[in-house]
């Protein structure tokens, strides 16, 4: 339970840590936080040869909004984003699934950038950059892009980002007013990845049916999985239970989850469509209150 | 080894030693310095047996590499006790409810609980519950814990 061995190297500039990144190639890992990084080296399930500790660059850590989107630098804690009063007034979807993630002493030393780049099939916050349709900028010594959340998330602990390339900025598009959010989930224990979460966001028209809705899973496939089946279900219907009951079986449809030790595919389908009932409800009655 | 210089502090006092980098910050802190009130569990971020506080927020000790905290500013267990012949008033209402047996995860607990109850000195029992979720005791149950808890949310009240 002790990691192998590495070079350290501690840039305190951004261009540094690409340029270093570019230099050492494949061979080298960067370190965000390290919650997730360290005990997979601690279970020597990766051996990097040299780690670039992003944790020394103070450029890398902010939170503001620019032209109404929500900016967050990459190396920005989680505990900051989840007690940020900017997030919680404009994206209050994010503060709600904060709590969800890990453990206040992960919290205090994960990042934003860290967990999203891990992009574990469970995690909360993939599912939600899913429905906020965030764009994810990344730099590397060649230049900067910018990727949507869709083409971010490749597969389990695979992102779009290339080799030398690291995600420097989170973007949030800002929510119509009167939108309605929830975030939920079911895990074995408090502070565990969950086995099934759901984020919804809701947003009713003038007459009070709903104009759209974005629901995104976690833990039900090998990325975050948007559900358009139960999405379209709700399209300009009106927010009852039992619209939203039978919107929530259609989620079947988009999901493609697997069994493991912790629960069959069976198990997270049927968990699934409690979720995505229960998160959506929520977020049409909040949707429902902002409006009035 | 390509050992680096390690410079910080831990309870006010100034430490200094080398490590390599692959050097575990929670086994820098007891084999290094020799401070042995960390304890060491499972070693990936699952029991908190490991936590201590950095800049007074809890962490895990054992997700952080020693070289990493050059500079750092930490707190321990041993920082708790005002002197030797009194303890902190958490650890006073720890022994006073029988809220530890074999006394492994208690470092690890005090550390969570004492940022815990100076971001929140008035907690509900679920918050207490919750607020001690990322700490895994194998003897007791947590019903001590969480009656010794709210006994030093009290105690720290009337200080």
């Amino acid at each position: 339970m002790k990691p192998p061995a590495f070079d350290y190297h501690a840039p305190s500039t951004l261009d540094e840590a690409l340029n270093l990144a570019n230099q050492l190639g494949q061979d080298a890992k960067f370190i965000a936080g390290g919650q997730s990084l360290v005990p997979m080296m601690n279970f020597r399930l990766v051996h990097p040869a040299h780690l670039i500790d992003l944790n020394g660059i103070a450029a890398l850590s902010y939170l503001r909004i620019e032209g109404g989107e929500l900016c967050i630098g990459a190396m920005t804690r989680h505990r900051e984003v989840e007690l940020s009063p900017i997030i919680r007034d404009g994206w209050p979807l994010i503060s709600e699934c904060m709590p969800f993630v890990a453990h206040v002493q992960i919290r205090n030393r994960g990042t934003l950038g860290g967990s999203l780049s891990h992009a574990d099939p469970a995690a909360e916050l993939p599912a939600v950059m899913t429905v906020l349709e965030a764009k994810f900028v990344l730099r590397s010594n060649r230049g900067t892009r910018t990727v949507p959340v869709k083409d971010f998330f490749v597969g389990t602990l695979t992102t779009a980002t290339e080799p030398g390339e690291l995600l420097a900025e989170v973007r949030v598009p800002p929510l119509p007013l009167a939108t309605g959010w929830a975030f939920d989930e079911l895990s074995r224990r408090r502070g565990d990845f969950a086995l099934v979460g759901a984020a919804a966001l809701v947003h009713l028209a003038p007459d009070g049916r709903i104009e759209w809705a974005r629901l995104a899973f976690t833990g039900v496939g090998e990325r975050p999985t948007r559900a358009p089946h139960t999405e379209q279900a709700l399209r300009g219907q009106s927010p009852t239970e039992d619209v939203v009951r039978a919107a929530a079986e259609q989620s079947s449809n988009d999901l493609t989850p697997e069994s493991d030790l912790h629960a069959s595919a069976e198990y997270r389908r049927d968990v699934a469509k409690v979720i995505a009932r229960r998160t959506l409800m929520k977020a049409i009655e909040r949707s429902r209150t902002a409006s009035q | 080894m390509n050992k680096k210089k390690v410079r910080l502090e831990i309870n006010g006092i100034q430490y200094e030693g080398e490590a390599e980098p692959r050097r575990l910050l929670s086994d820098f802190i007891r084999d290094d310095l020799g401070l042995y009130g960390t304890h060491v569990g499972c070693e990936h971020g699952v029991c908190g047996a490991c936590t201590i506080q950095w800049d007074g927020n809890p962490v895990r000790s054992c997700l952080v590499f020693a070289v990493q905290a050059n500079g750092a500013r930490l707190r321990t267990v041993e920082g708790m006790a005002p002197d030797s012949d009194n303890l902190h008033p958490i650890q006073q209402a720890f022994t006073e409810v029988h809220a530890l047996q074999c006394g492994f995860c208690t470092p690890g607990i005090l550390m969570t609980v004492q940022a815990l109850l100076r971001d929140n000195p008035d907690p509900s029992e679920a918050e207490v519950r919750d607020g001690l979720s990322g700490n895994l005791c194998r003897c007791t149950g947590y019903q001590n814990i969480v009656k010794a808890v709210l006994l030093a949310a009290e105690k720290l009240a009337q200080k």
